[in-house]
């Protein structure tokens, strides 16, 4: 009996999605070792990388790494499956689903950041209800909503900051599906 | 293709581009921030009054006795087990200004403001608990985080 092979065939898109989802894991990593004042308030930097994919590589991609990031990062830190998991994931999902809207912003108008910002409020958006409907079933996890959304615009600012810097950069390599819109110095 | 994301991380470590912060933020974006931040301010005072109490509820042995309107100035005596406790209710809050009981717990606890905040004088059998519009989660008597 020989032993079967089963070759799974890889692309050029599925190492481009797996060497930035295993940047995002480590963010979310080394994030998770972050002390936080509040149980759901964190910096949320794999967002950054999010944000770059959606932006050099249209939003499937960035739908990949979103959702690879939430289940192996909750794998590496222990908590696969457990209530944090979840409401990364809802999180991951609105967050998603107003990305696929907020990259069509006009881009002459609107940069990273506001596609960071109205990604990272329905992040929390989404874990907010999820905790509401699911862990605490009382309008009091609402009283902590302002907290929520003042970390989301804050942490939200930032990485767009960020994403927008590294994406000022031109890429190393040039690769075929990056759109080539990058201002003149 | 590592070299590719690490070649990335060093530009950008040693400050490639040298791009002030303020260029990466366009108008829409600058808009964006400035409506957002106006609406979680905005959010602060409305959430953050935790319910508003409208009614106080008095019971005795569990049993309900009066429901007072948080709108006007009244006072309202009880009669419970050992004695009589007297309730006290100014527009948005209410107390139990005496009560026969001898630690006087629910005396000294003073005004209550919140919604299903409670003063319990378990010695007299009576309770005073604020209720909020609404009606609020009756399955819970209360949660901690």
């Amino acid at each position: 009996m020989t032993p079967s092979t089963i070759e799974l065939p890889v692309t050029a898109d599925d190492y481009r999605i797996a060497r930035y989802a295993a940047a995002a894991i480590a963010l979310t990593v080394a994030e998770a070792a972050l002390p936080s004042p509040l149980p759901g308030i964190k910096p949320g930097l794999a967002n950054i990388i999010v944000l770059v994919v959606l932006v050099r590589y249209g939003w499937r991609d960035a739908a990949w790494v979103s959702l690879l990031r939430v289940v192996a990062g909750s794998l590496v830190i222990g908590q696969f499956l457990a209530p944090g998991f979840f409401l990364a994931l809802a999180g991951a999902l609105c967050s998603l689903g107003v990305l696929a809207l907020a990259q069509h912003l006009p881009p002459r108008l609107f940069g990273p950041v506001s596609v960071s910002v109205l990604a990272a409020f329905a992040h929390i958006g989404g874990q907010i209800a999820l905790a509401r409907v699911w862990l605490v079933p009382h309008d009091g996890v609402f009283y902590l909503l302002p907290l929520f959304a003042t970390a989301a615009l804050f942490f939200g600012t930032i990485n767009g900051l960020v994403a927008a810097r590294l994406l000022a950069i031109p890429l190393a390599i040039p690769v075929a599906a990056a759109p080539a819109e990058h201002p003149a110095p | 293709m590592h070299t590719a994301s690490l070649r990335e991380l060093l530009a950008q470590a040693t400050g490639a581009g040298h791009l002030p912060w303020r260029t990466l933020l366009k108008p829409g974006d600058w808009l964006l921030l400035v409506c957002t931040a106006a609406v979680v301010a905005a959010s602060y005072p409305l959430l953050w009054r935790g319910g508003v109490a409208d009614r106080a509820v008095v019971k005795r042995d569990g049993q309900l006795v009066t429901e007072l309107a948080l709108n006007v100035a009244r006072k309202y005596e009880v009669t419970g087990a050992i004695g009589t406790t007297v309730i006290e209710v100014q527009p948005g809050r209410a107390r139990v200004l005496s009560d026969p009981g001898p630690r006087q717990y629910c005396v000294q606890q003073g005004w209550l403001t919140r919604a299903n905040a409670v003063a319990i004088c378990a010695p007299n059998h009576v309770t005073l608990q604020l209720a909020g519009r609404g009606g609020g989660n009756r399955a819970y008597d209360t949660l901690n985080y």
